[in-house]
């Protein structure tokens, strides 16, 4: 497939986002903050959603007609992505405020429905893609699993940067936590990396196109020029610029920002550049997510002419 | 059960000529739903919106080799995997007669449909910014004002070697129905259980076995063909008359 920017940043982008409001809201119930952190927080948090929603309408071919992706919830795993990131920034936002408002009880419920929302966007996100049966490299739960755990360190890195510029006593909780997810989310993505490198196309070129033979090759796909088929579904990057992104998102998601937590001591600046560098890692990440997958269709592209 | 519109595509006929693209091209680019554009149409990079192509496959090692000429287009599965996969509704089913088709004025041109397709049938057009595909020309089939065998979809009628079936596939007597059930019809990619709609015949061996006596003719006991030696003038005729 090829990795579609618009979606990679919106993927990305609001995934630090629910994982940034979780670690906000976790940090609220468990220890006492000020009030004004968790706002602060929380804003950005919907900053980076409403990024990802903005980015999220680059992919569209006709943007006016968006708000008609709500249509079909019942059978659509875009379409309940489409209602649950709306009502999510509505949560996170209603949450940020309510703490000038009402009462406790009350934050509680918004937060409580706020980390429900971020879930079912989660999930509503991987299933976009596990639900594609015949992308196999796709069609797992870790595809979930993964999309939730990277989401969750993005936003906790996000939370330890924004705490050592805000609220420096959390650096340290948040750090923690940040390293912990961050270690279960590379275990969840090397577990799917070692699952698609054993994985076997189901479809064959003699199943594409239903003659029994062990020896079939394409002499001419009908167009000399290349069509949508050609371009939507071959990412057309040599094997060593794959493999470079590859080595690129596996430094950068984890390992490189553990380091740069571990022996920041609390100096904003390595903080802040942990969680930039590893948002790169993760695009990177989701840039090979799609590059990665093979679709079927391309047996019937194989070769021009 | 409900009628099925699809294609049956004979690839032991079809030859590779792409009249079915160029058709299909013609007619579906001057309908309402307005053109299916090209881009650089002329220039050295040509590329543009297709329900129908035809690709061809070497199978075997050569010498051994056979040219299979095979045409793709949407194949209207029973269970279309694009369908559920839209947020807007724009990709639907016909209840009527099973004709997956695109409602261009929903549309929001995600794309999302080509990616749970997999054949490939699907393609965005560049100008319109829509997913269009094949239609199995639903503006032609039931359309009065033609004679009633022009009713049906322009790359069957182009064929010239009546490689390419229309018909309901749940109608047992069909002829569709028929060729697929008498010649050994098959969907692509059955693994997945989409359930297309559209078959294809497969290849058939061509053999004839010839005899050398068949080659011979058997009034001929000398071996040389040609013209048969003069009769001699007392020989009889037929009539007598005009012997030699």
């Amino acid at each position: 497939m090829r990795p579609a920017w618009s979606v990679l940043f919106l993927t990305t982008l609001i995934g630090a986002g629910q994982g940034l409001f979780l670690a906000l809201f976790t940090a609220d119930v468990l220890v006492p903050v000020e009030g004004r952190f968790l706002a602060e927080g929380a804003i950005v948090a919907v900053g980076l959603l409403l990024a990802g929603l903005v980015a999220s309408f680059f992919h569209l071919g006709r943007p006016e007609r968006a708000w008609r992706s709500a249509a079909m919830w019942r059978t659509s795993w875009l379409s309940r992505e489409v209602i649950v990131l709306p009502l999510f920034m509505a949560a996170v936002f209603a949450w940020a405020v309510s703490r000038y408002f009402v009462s406790r009880e009350t934050q509680l419920i918004l937060g409580i429905t706020g980390v429900a929302l971020a879930m079912a966007l989660f999930v509503c996100t991987g299933m976009v893609y596990a639900c594609l049966k015949f992308l196999q490299e796709w069609h797992t739960p870790l595809t979930v699993i993964n999309y939730t755990t990277l989401g969750c360190a993005s936003g906790l890195t996000a939370a330890v940067a924004l705490a050592a510029w805000l609220q420096p006593g959390l650096v340290r909780p948040f750090a923690s936590a940040a390293f912990f997810v961050g270690a279960a989310a590379y275990l969840g993505r090397v577990a799917a990396l070692a699952r698609n490198a054993r994985l076997r196309p189901r479809s064959t070129l003699a199943s594409a196109i239903g003659v029994k033979h062990p020896r079939i090759r394409q002499i001419a796909q009908g167009a000399m020029g290349g069509s949508f088929n050609t371009r939507e579904f071959f990412h057309g990057r040599p094997r060593e610029v794959v493999r470079a992104v590859r080595w690129t998102f596996l430094a950068l998601a984890f390992p490189i920002p553990a380091l740069l937590l571990l022996f920041s001591e609390s100096s904003g600046v390595l903080i802040g550049a942990a969680f930039v560098l590893q948002y790169a890692g993760l695009l990177a990440e989701r840039w090979y997510f799609f590059a990665e997958a093979r679709h079927p269709q391309n047996l019937y592209y194989q070769a021009i002419a | 059960m409900s009628k099925q519109l699809a294609l049956v595509i004979d690839l032991n006929v079809c030859v590779g000529c792409h009249a079915c693209v160029t058709s299909c091209k013609e007619w579906n680019t001057a309908g309402a739903a307005g053109p299916l554009s090209d881009q650089n149409p002329y220039g050295a990079d040509p590329s543009g919106t297709f329900f129908n192509r035809v690709q061809t496959f070497e199978v075997g090692e050569f010498p051994h080799t056979e040219t299979v000429h095979f045409p793709k287009s949407c194949l209207h599965c029973e269970e279309p995997p694009c369908v559920p996969v839209c947020p807007t509704g724009a990709s639907y089913k016909r209840a009527e007669d099973g004709i997956v088709l695109v409602d261009y004025d929903k549309c929001i041109g995600c794309k999302y449909c080509s990616w749970a397709c997999p054949y490939g049938a699907r393609e965005v057009d560049e100008q319109q910014k829509v997913m269009k595909k094949c239609t199995l020309c639903v503006d032609r089939i039931y359309d009065h004002s033609l004679p009633e065998a022009e009713r049906k979809p322009a790359c069957v009628l182009a064929c010239p070697t009546s490689a390419r079936l229309f018909g309901d596939v749940h109608d047992a007597e069909s002829a569709a129905s028929k060729a697929i059930r008498e010649q050994g019809g098959y969907v692509l990619m059955p693994e997945w259980g989409t359930q297309p709609a559209n078959h294809y015949l497969p290849r058939r061996r061509t053999t004839m076995t010839i005899h050398a006596d068949e080659l011979e003719r058997h009034d001929n006991p000398l071996k040389v063909d040609g013209q048969l030696p003069r009769p001699s003038t007392s020989e009889p005729a037929l009539d007598d008359v005009t012997s030699w």
